[in-house]
């Protein structure tokens, strides 16, 4: 167990978390500000990753099948919530669950049936189809790409709600919804821009990941329960509280499937160790979670006074 | 009211007779039931295995041995309580000559006990779990695919035959991706760089290929079917270790994922006992016909259930069509007088083939597109390791 080893992993923990905060990022949002329990979001980040093999194909460059999934992804989200899911935001969280799901269960077989039941094709660009020297350390150029893509996306999400009109607006409307909408702004088009931001990160993530995951109908659930463990870990409402939900998942995940399974090599005879271990690690993340609610029920960073 | 019954009687009498005819001109059908994973992720295996057989049934002339065929097409949607249910159906309401296909293990262990129980004849052209070929082995069953260890232990014989020391060994937690490990380390003389499980369906291996590189092994043998295999290998490939460290693998970089893949896996190795570019007669003509009617390089699974068509149609034809003297028709099966895409086939006494393994590179073909280039011939005429506990 090198230096280099243990700062490799955090690099891959890092670069893990900020996919999962581009993901967690919307949902918390739209949980947050429209009180709306959206199970599609992993559906948004499948099709961002079908867009972004598809129009890389076509057009053999990558940078712009990132930006054109982002883009297309949230016109899809105004367009599916223009269309009928804002009628679902009065609505109980079970009704909502239950629209949200039929439409992974549709979107999985649009996918099929368009696209085809066999995994497509995507691969990174050749300027980071290659390792880079970190202190040494050789890491994968395209990893390293998509941690400082994710941070800067972090940072313009920073900017745009702390600084900016709309960003207020968003955090009174996380704070109290209807005091928001008693002063006059339209909720439903604040809610509609949300709704589609948030979409249009999970369809950079799914952009993102297109060369490194298998690009397959079905990509977003395992993405999307992950999802759900950062922001209720990081507080429903929160941005903050996702970002850092999502880095201590990211962490967690990756040096638990590390790191555990050494441990218990040196605690326990081989056979066991191999037979425990992938299992235990798997569940650190969730173990993780219960602390956290039973010490800090509201998440890490709790928006206040919600409405 | 009376005089309503005759009349009543006579047309239960006129639509017996009818059923009765009609039962009989179905009868004339050879009848298969078919059934793969055709829906959720692996769904593109199933479709191979169904495409393949229909196409081996279409190079028949549409007909096994002269006779009429009907394919009965299932999904078992990978759930094995379901597969029972539709097993159960092709054998008491559709009374299937033949039950075929079957791409998963899970899937196949569960029908194995009602298809053995029913003596109804199986005829495997994926799944191949070690129990099956030992100590649950049938008179009924015949699998014209391979036992799952073979083609690993080719892979093994192969990492001893280059001399490779010092190998790590990586496949999902369960029990195929236990056997397929176990089957390499039984023809595998080196030392295990590291034995790593990762989760089932685990997208992201980042981890796990840093330990790996920090064990700095000779080569890496690998089992990843489908997406997970997809996964991997492009994230081998970025930490920069594709060029440096062999890929060996098997049922992970075919023609199931090489179309995702494409020039991300070239290089890589792969086991088996089929390969695209093999240039028997039979062989070329079923690449050939499949692409120009699929539009696509078959794969393995698509090779397999091809074969199983034309087995079919070999014994029938052996018996003179009089296919429902069942033990005629499984001693015809059992001989196996047809030309195989593969080249040598033979069964053994457990219904599992010997026949010859092989590695392959993952390479451009004639065409330039991405496939398996044959390398060599590992183990000749391989029997799989478990027919010594079969008591038949």
């Amino acid at each position: 167990m090198t230096l280099n080893l243990v700062l490799g992993q955090a690099l891959n923990g890092l670069q893990f978390g900020i996919l999962l905060f581009l993901m967690a990022a919307g949902l918390t949002l739209v949980f947050g500000i429209m009180s709306f329990v959206n199970l599609a979001h992993g559906s948004l980040y499948m099709f961002g990753a079908y867009f972004a093999a598809t129009v890389a194909s076509h057009s053999g460059s990558f940078l712009l099948a990132i930006v054109s999934a982002m883009l297309l992804i949230f016109l899809l989200g105004a367009a599916i919530d223009r269309a009928g899911l804002s009628i679902l935001h009065r609505r109980s969280h079970l009704d909502q669950v239950l629209a949200t799901f039929g439409l992974v269960l549709f979107s999985n077989e649009l996918v099929r049936v368009v696209w085809g039941n066999a995994p497509i094709y995507m691969d990174a660009p050749d300027y980071l189809s290659d390792a880079v020297n970190i202190f040494g350390l050789n890491y994968p150029a395209y990893r390293f790409a998509i941690i400082v893509a994710g941070l800067l996306v972090a940072l313009g999400l920073y900017l745009l709600i702390e600084r900016t009109r709309i960003g207020m607006l968003i955090r009174a409307g996380a704070s109290n919804r209807t005091m928001v909408s008693a002063l006059g702004v339209n909720i439903a088009w604040l809610n509609r821009f949300v709704f589609a931001l948030g979409a249009g990160l999970a369809g950079l993530a799914g952009a993102l990941v297109g060369p490194i995951l298998s690009v397959e109908p079905g990509m977003g659930e395992p993405v999307l329960i992950l999802t759900l463990v950062v922001i209720v870990i990081g507080g429903i409402g929160s941005i903050r509280g996702a970002f850092f939900g999502a880095i201590v998942v990211g962490l967690v995940d990756t040096m638990g499937r590390v790191f555990v399974p050494i441990w218990l090599r040196a605690a326990f005879d081989p056979a066991m160790a191999t037979a425990i271990g992938p299992a235990l690690a798997s569940m650190l993340v969730y173990l993780l979670m219960a602390v956290i609610l039973a010490f800090k029920p509201e998440g890490l960073f709790p928006v206040r006074a919600r409405g | 009211m009376k005089k309503t019954f005759p009349m009543i009687r006579c047309a239960s009498g006129a639509l017996l007779i009818a059923a009765l005819t009609w039962g009989g001109a179905a009868s004339a059908q050879f009848k298969v039931g078919f059934m793969a994973t055709l829906s959720g992720p692996a769904a593109a295996l199933g479709q191979d295995m169904y495409d393949g057989f229909m196409l081996g049934l279409e190079h028949s002339g549409g007909k096994f041995g002269g006779v009429e065929v009907e394919v009965i097409r299932e999904d078992d949607q990978l759930k094995p309580d379901l597969a029972v249910q539709t097993v159960n159906r092709f054998i008491e309401r559709d009374q299937v000559d033949v039950v075929a296909g079957v791409t998963f293990s899970n899937v196949m262990m569960a029908i194995a006990k009602p298809l053995a129980d029913s003596n109804t004849i199986f005829m495997g052209t994926n799944a191949g779990p070690a129990p099956l070929a030992g100590e649950r082995c049938a008179p009924n069953f015949f699998f014209v695919s391979y036992q799952n260890d073979q083609q690993a232990e080719g892979v093994g014989k192969y990492a001893t035959d280059k001399g490779f020391k010092n190998v790590y060994l990586m496949a999902p937690n369960y029990q195929a991706g236990k056997d397929a490990v176990g089957g390499f380390k039984r023809y595998y003389k080196g030392a295990v760089a590291g034995e790593v499980y990762t989760r089932v369906n685990q997208p992201d291996y980042s981890a796990e290929i840093a330990q790996l590189q920090a064990a700095n092994p000779d080569a890496v043998f690998v089992f990843y079917p489908g997406g997970m295999g997809i996964n991997f290998i492009k994230q081998f490939r970025q930490a920069g270790l594709l060029d440096k460290i062999p890929l060996l693998s098997v049922s992970s970089f075919d023609g199931s994922t090489l179309p995702a893949l494409k020039e991300t896996a070239l290089g890589a190795i792969s086991g088996s006992f089929w390969g695209a570019d093999f240039d028997n007669a039979v062989n070329q003509k079923f690449v050939t016909d499949f692409e120009a009617k699929y539009g696509r390089i078959p794969s393995q699974y698509a090779a397999q259930s091809y074969d199983g068509a034309l087995l079919l149609n070999s014994a029938i034809k052996k018996i003179g069509g009089q296919y429902k003297d069942k033990n005629a028709l499984m001693a015809a099966l059992r001989a196996a007088e047809f030309d195989s895409v593969r080249g040598d086939f033979k069964f053994n006494k457990n219904g599992f083939p010997i026949h010859d393994m092989y590695v392959f590179e993952v390479a451009p073909d004639a065409k330039g597109r991405v496939s398996h280039k044959t390398l060599q011939k590992t183990l000749p005429a391989h029997p799989d390791s478990y027919v010594g506990q079969c008591p038949l």
